[in-house]
């Protein structure tokens, strides 16, 4: 049985209070999530007793640092079904997705010198292609459209539906032969729409692409497993999941992670170094040049531990029940629209509404004078609003702490924002 | 936290009633200005009249704050002199900047006054102060004041 009262308590910062003395209804898990006292209690664990560099050095300490540290990525490549060695630590989401378009721009530049040393499956010319959706956060569309602009590859997208789903009825002539990589939300931060990933990943490998997801704002949310999903590369972030922030993830297949060239290089992802050049050790290491994500790794797998302890099948009908009652709600008040599916099949909790004749930050400053935290603006996706002729939304995003009593709280700050305002 | 601070009556009913939206005809200079946090966007246009006095044109969508802030700007300014102007949008910025503890002139501000308690929402000071940066901007294409005059 999810208890979230319970789960509620393990927050300290739920119980604290805004604007002298309103409780806090944070609704804005989307953005950020909260983080219970066993995350905490892990950072600060490890900086009382372990703290050292680790993969050097011949201590105690740095035995311990480094067992924590590749304990930590241990846990978390199980819980998404992978493997330690394919599990590369990020600071967030946005570099891991970086990591993953550089390793095209960087073997194209490679390659005009020495073909023989990249592999061609990174190696784009103009006439190639890169696709992604009209949801995408800006994160997974402006690093390809700086690809295409490196390359003279051609950007594509496949469109939305007016429910705010994926067009797919074009998909095998946006993903055809000239298709390179293709990079996929599996769940939109602003519509909430949970996508058929695997389907778009079998239509790119069916042509020779590479395929990219991310994954940021289903991992926390829902169970994943990467196998399952059949991408090449996934990323995602730690703070959204209950980590904390400075840290992400990117998972690799061993024969992608293998053939991409490093991003950022320095020490720790060397194999061999001489004045002349040098060789580079395997992944994960390859990628986590610099001293790594320690804490934040070892944070992150408490989360993990915490998120596992619930059940990620719990969370998820926890959040379904909620994403339903909100869905009803919202749609019970006058003047106001939901912007994304409006029933709970394939959704995830991310809600997005507007309201008639008033502008979102201007919601929002009424809901958060009442306490209640939520989002307003263009999530990030900005060619997404346009798409369904918005400036910006306002968006709620329950997570496990949340109940329908919070839910309430925003519709009743709707109502208000709604007769402050004369509009209603 | 007092939501009436921030939104003024005058504001409210500058944002209900704007004054003097729309574009102008022939405008010596014109600047398209968005607040990449939100996507709220203004255009503000520019000219001189015979007499040397501005006709300020606008268009835009966004928030109260910044629509209000927009119509209360054209109405301020319409018909001063460009360096008018510019002494009303220094003492508007450094309203801004004031965090609430401003006090403003009526005299050279007008009902932009009424934007004082909008210094104590650090969210907000960016909308107010969208149209009064596209208002210099504009100035400034229009060849009326140069790069360095810049508050």
């Amino acid at each position: 049985m999810f208890d979230v009262q319970a789960v509620k308590a393990d927050f300290p910062i739920l119980a604290t209070t805004v604007h002298g003395g309103q409780k806090l209804v944070y609704l804005d898990s989307g953005a950020t999530s909260q983080k219970p006292r066993q995350v905490l209690d892990a950072e600060r664990d490890y900086y009382e007793q372990s703290n050292a560099a680790v993969h050097r050095g011949a201590h105690a300490l740095a035995e311990a640092a480094t067992s924590a540290f590749e304990h930590a990525r241990a846990r978390i490549a199980q819980f998404v079904g992978a493997q330690a060695p394919d599990l590369i630590f990020t600071k967030n989401a946005t570099e891991g997705l970086n990591l993953s378009a550089y390793a095209f721009s960087n073997a194209t530049a490679i390659a005009q010198w020495d073909e023989a040393i990249v592999d061609p499956r990174f190696v784009l010319k103009p006439g190639d292609s890169v696709v992604v959706t009209e949801m995408e956060h800006h994160s997974n569309l402006v690093p390809w459209q700086e690809l295409c602009r490196k390359t003279g590859a051609t950007l594509r997208w496949i469109p939305l539906t007016e429910d705010g789903r994926l067009d797919l009825s074009h998909l095998s002539s946006i993903i055809d032969e000239t298709t390179r990589v293709v990079s996929v939300v599996h769940q939109s931060n602003i519509l909430g729409t949970i996508n058929p990933v695997r389907e778009i990943m079998d239509q790119a490998h069916a042509v020779g692409a590479i395929g990219v997801v991310d994954a940021c704002q289903s991992i926390p949310h829902m169970p994943v497993n990467v196998d399952a999903l059949g991408a090449d590369l996934l990323a995602w972030s730690g703070h959204k999941m209950l980590g904390p922030t400075g840290i992400g993830c990117l998972w690799g297949t061993p024969d992608v992670l293998s053939s991409m060239p490093p991003v950022l290089s320095g020490g720790s992802m060397i194999e061999l170094v001489q004045m002349e050049s040098s060789t580079y050790a395997p992944p994960p290491q390859r990628f986590e040049a610099g001293t790594p994500v320690v804490a934040q790794a070892v944070a992150l797998s408490a989360a993990v531990d915490y998120l596992q302890a619930l059940g990620m099948r719990e969370v998820q009908s926890h959040e379904q029940a909620l994403t339903e009652y909100a869905l009803k709600g919202l749609n019970d008040l006058d003047g106001v629209r939901v912007i994304g599916p409006d029933t709970i099949v394939d959704r995830g909790s991310a809600i997005s509404f507007v309201v008639d004749s008033l502008h979102p930050h201007d919601v929002g400053q009424v809901l958060d004078s009442r306490g209640v935290a939520v989002r307003v603006g263009h999530h990030c996706a900005w060619p997404t609003c346009r798409r369904f002729g918005v400036p910006s939304t306002t968006r709620m995003s329950p997570y496990i702490y949340n109940d329908e009593s919070d839910i309430d709280a925003a519709l009743e700050g709707i109502v208000a924002a709604q007769k402050y305002f004369g509009v209603k | 936290m007092e939501l009436d601070s921030l939104y003024q009556e005058i504001i409210l009913d500058h944002y209900k009633h704007p004054r003097g939206k729309g574009l102008l005809e022939l405008p010596q200079g014109s600047a398209h200005h968005v607040n990449p946090t939100c996507g709220d966007e203004i255009t503000v246009q520019v000219s001189t009249n015979a007499e040397g006095g501005l006709e300020i044109g606008y268009e835009g969508q966004g928030c109260s704050i910044s629509q209000a802030s927009a119509s209360v700007l054209t109405e301020l300014l319409t018909g001063s002199s460009v360096d008018q102007s510019q002494t009303v949008r220094e003492a508007f910025i450094e309203l801004m900047h004031a965090q609430g503890q401003g006090e403003p002139d009526e005299d050279v501000l007008g009902d932009a006054v009424a934007f004082a308690g909008v210094a104590k929402f650090p969210a907000r000071v960016k909308c107010a102060l969208l149209a009064w940066m596209a208002l210099q901007d504009a100035e400034i294409k229009a060849g009326m004041l140069s790069k360095g005059d810049g508050s």
